[in-house]
């Protein structure tokens, strides 16, 4: 048996039968919901909660809910939110510690018992979470991330703890938004791997059908429990029409060619300050970016001083803290805190991680208050590769 | 340490059905608590902290590598080891009052505790200096990373040829470990040159800044290792010395300063370029950081 | 005076002078010797020359009030203490006081000025000598000016 290859076809009500039997095995749905003008990842029970006939619009700092003329559950492209939000929540308390009375001493912090230790993670996230509706490039985000917090020395048990046993149900795009560039970044349109279950919605007026790709034993397992029917070649041949044309249609594209050299060579190119002339460095393109994995460690104690945590949270290399040691910030101009982004994005995230930490999904252009588009600016980097302003060395 | 040159483009995502394979720990939940069997102020703003390990706890560290301090409540600063790597007993770590953090732990107490985690970071390549001459450079507080390194090499005394301890600071009164500098420079195999920003006049020491230095010790440039600690602009006036001398980059190596907070190449706040300074440092080869150590706001 | 050349030619700072410029300098030059504490030169004095440092180290001093003598620099063996004699007004700017026991070579800044006026190639050669010299104490006082150990103005962590 080759379950990887074994493709299915189920209606809608199939689609409610394999959420089903996903949740009968313990795992809590997480799946796209239109709250508040957008589309979210929030908790759901049934296709009834995803957002049929909705989809959105977007381009640089902009993005609207429109109606769609079908009832497809899937005819978006993402959101502000990523599944980063569940895998590594914006905040958590990675340690926690009493004081200890009667010595009257400071705990270290060893883990020794319900007083010392980490609080999420290890203790528990709750039930397992399935993802449904993991586009293509949050899939490559979610590698990405597990090379960041579990393929180091060293791993992190918040990230560890929740990322383990994530059932994924991918979604193959129809649609790509105008800021779309996945097929640049090879991230998209099409989940080829690394997924228990991938769904291709397959609209053709009265019908609407989902074309299943099997990825694991589990999600063979699942789909045991799931009324349809074998895959014929008309339906795999749809399918693959449907991401043919997503790719055929990307919003945006980036020339990933010899970008590390380029933005190495580039440091003082004056685009730099072009940028740096919009950039408001609120830090919204990292909040939203599906890769970005910055956090900084706030200790917070009670009144009386006895018990004391350590919350993480969410950072972002926009902020003059990032980059605080001490006498003031490596990085104080917002023209090198963007650059330190872009940079890190496209270049320094290979030496680092042996990735690019971007994935083309396009969120850091939507939701860029001011539209700052990163293929725009990778473009122009690239045009004027070699400039380098007006700066001189002042080594009088 | 070497950067991968060209993209991972190949999917490496994967459903993680099982358990995450390897040991899943945080490093938070590494810390323990040590307690502070002495303290010795060092100067003015700097003191000393000896730190025992919990019982039965083997600690032993490279000359370079740093531990991460905890003081209960208040937050967690990185601190070079600053002791000597061949002792047992409590463990040395020299820390200038500089913020909230470091001020809570220069002011702790014989008896008190200190949560620690460690040792991080790369380490001097004393093993690769073996055979030739050591000028070990140190500006202000970053003589403390370098000592360890020191009792190395004056314990190995005969796997090196000449050993210089170049050593600057703001005046005279803010020289660290003034009972060693002295004893050092009792001894025959051993250059310690030490040079002041000012002093008064019962100073009968140098005057001026340590890239001075670098031209009034004998050393044979082609087998030469320079080890560096400092402000950063001391540093690259040194690098700049020490290149005049003859030293290529490959024969400097140096200790960057970035803010670190978790220490295991997670938080992303010691980015210095391609490199993560609590994974790939603190302790580089000048060669490889030189691109990126000149650039202003990397 | 032979061994003033030979003394000349071990020294650092002229010792690649082609020969006959040593020969030169050897005439206006003299052997001196300070106990520490000595004063080579003061503040405010003609600055009648310079001295080639051969052993010991000298102490440039500024008196303060309240605060005694500043020492802002120190020339040891091998280097040179005082180039005020090259320029107007030749008036020295700085205390010069040994401290350690100090031998040099004391070059007469009148005659040595005089050699120079008729040889402009010596002159020139000695210019580009003090005009480094002068240039590596600017750039050692310019990274002091810049405090690189001092307390940092923005104290967190």
């Amino acid at each position: 048996m080759e379950p990887a290859t074994l493709q299915r076809v189920i209606d809608r009500a199939g689609l409610d039968q394999l959420l089903a039997a996903i949740a009968r095995r313990g795992f809590r749905l997480i799946g796209p919901a239109v709250r508040d003008g957008v589309i979210v990842y929030d908790d759901i029970s049934s296709s009834a909660d995803l957002p049929a006939g909705w989809t959105d619009e977007q381009d640089g700092g902009h993005y609207r809910l429109r109606r769609r003329d079908d009832d497809a559950l899937f005819g978006y492209a993402v959101g502000p939110q990523s599944w980063k939000r569940y895998l590594f929540p914006p905040t958590s308390v990675v340690w926690r510690s009493a004081r200890d009375k009667d010595a009257g001493q400071d705990p270290g912090g060893a883990a020794d018992g319900d007083a010392n230790g980490a609080p999420d993670g290890a203790a528990g996230a709750g039930a397992p979470m399935a993802f449904i509706g993991v586009r293509s490039c949050e899939l490559r985000a979610i590698a990405i991330q597990d090379r960041v917090f579990l393929g180091g020395q060293h791993t992190d048990p918040v990230y560890a703890g929740r990322r383990e046993g994530v059932f994924l149900v991918a979604v193959n795009c129809g649609q790509a938004a105008a800021t779309c560039f996945c097929v640049s970044m090879d991230a998209g349109p099409k989940a080829e791997s690394g997924f228990d279950l991938a769904l291709t919605e397959l609209l053709d007026g009265e019908r609407h059908e989902f074309l299943v790709e099997i990825g694991t034993g589990r999600g063979a397992d699942v789909m045991s429990e799931v009324a349809g029917r074998p895959a014929g070649r008309t339906e795999t041949q749809a399918a693959d029409r449907v991401t043919e044309q997503t790719a055929a249609s990307m919003g945006r594209h980036l020339d990933t060619g010899g970008i590390k050299d380029l933005l190495y060579g580039n440091f003082e190119n004056p685009r730099w300050d072009d940028v740096a002339g919009r950039c408001l460095t609120c830090g919204n393109c990292t909040m939203v970016c599906p890769t970005c994995f910055c956090f900084s460690i706030t200790d917070v104690t009670d009144l009386a001083g006895t018990e004391a945590e350590q919350q993480r949270s969410w950072d972002s290399c926009f902020t003059m803290d990032h980059s605080y040691i001490h006498g003031g910030s490596v990085r104080a101009s917002s023209r090198s805190r963007y650059r330190q982004w872009m940079t890190h994005k496209l270049a320094t995230w290979i030496d680092q991680f042996g990735t690019s930490g971007c994935v083309g999904c396009g969120r850091c252009i939507t939701w860029c208050p001011v539209g700052i588009d990163i293929t725009e600016e990778a473009a122009a980097i690239r045009a004027s590769d070699g400039a380098t302003g007006e700066e001189g060395h002042g080594d009088a | 340490m070497h950067p991968v040159t060209e993209p991972v483009t190949e999917p490496i995502a994967g459903p993680i059905a099982g358990p995450i394979a390897g040991p899943v720990r945080a490093p938070w939940l590494d810390r323990e608590p040590w307690r502070v069997a002495a303290t010795r102020p060092e100067s003015h703003d700097t003191v000393t902290l000896e730190l025992e390990p919990p019982p039965g706890r083997a600690f032993s560290f490279r000359p370079g590598q740093f531990n991460m301090l905890y003081v209960f409540g208040i937050g967690e600063v990185p601190i070079s080891v600053s002791g000597d790597p061949a002792a047992d007993g409590p463990v040395r770590h020299t820390i200038r009052d500089i913020g909230a953090v470091t001020h809570a732990l220069c002011t702790r107490q014989p008896g008190q505790e200190v949560g620690v985690r460690g040792p991080y970071g790369t380490h001097w390549p004393l093993a690769e200096a073996e055979g030739g001459d050591v000028v070990v450079v140190a500006g202000g507080v970053g003589l403390p990373p370098l000592r360890p390194a020191l009792y190395h090499l004056l314990a190995h005394r005969d796997r090196y040829r000449r050993i210089a301890l170049l050593y600057g600071a703001r005046t005279p009164a803010d020289l660290l470990f003034p009972e060693e500098l002295a004893c050092w420079r009792g001894r025959f195999d051993v250059e310690v040159e030490v040079i002041v920003d000012a002093a008064s006049g019962d100073w009968r020491g140098d005057v001026g800044v340590v890239p001075e230095l670098v031209g009034r010790v004998p050393f044979d440039p082609p087998a030469t290792t320079a080890f560096v600690v400092g402000p950063e602009v001391m540093m690259r006036f040194t690098i700049r010395a020490l290149t005049r001398a003859g030293l290529s980059r490959d024969q400097i190596f140096l200790s960057a300063e970035r803010n670190m907070q978790c220490a295991t190449a997670m938080c992303g706040h010691c980015q210095l370029g391609p490199f993560l300074v609590c994974r790939d440092g603190p302790v580089f080869c000048y060669q490889a950081l030189a691109p990126w150590f000149a650039r202003r706001e990397a | 005076m032979e061994t003033l050349e030979h003394e000349l030619r071990s020294h650092p700072f002229v010792g690649d002078l082609e020969p006959a410029y040593l020969t030169v300098l050897a005439s206006c030059a003299t052997n001196v010797e300070f106990p520490a504490h000595r004063f080579l030169f003061r503040e405010g004095m003609h600055a009648s020359g310079c001295f080639l440092i051969r052993e010991g180290k000298v102490g440039l001093e500024i008196a303060t009030l309240g605060r005694g003598p500043i020492v802002i620099e120190t020339v040891g063996a091998g280097q040179v203490a005082g180039f005020s004699w090259l320029l107007e007004p030749h008036m020295y700017q700085f205390d010069g006081r040994a401290i350690e026991p100090v031998r040099a070579v004391a070059l007469d800044g009148d005659e040595l000025r005089a050699r120079c006026e008729q040889d402009p190639r010596l002159g020139f050669e000695l210019m580009r000598r003090f005009a480094h010299l002068a240039a590596e104490r600017l750039q050692s006082t310019r990274l002091r000016l810049l405090d690189v150990y001092g307390t940092p103005h923005a104290p967190r962590h």
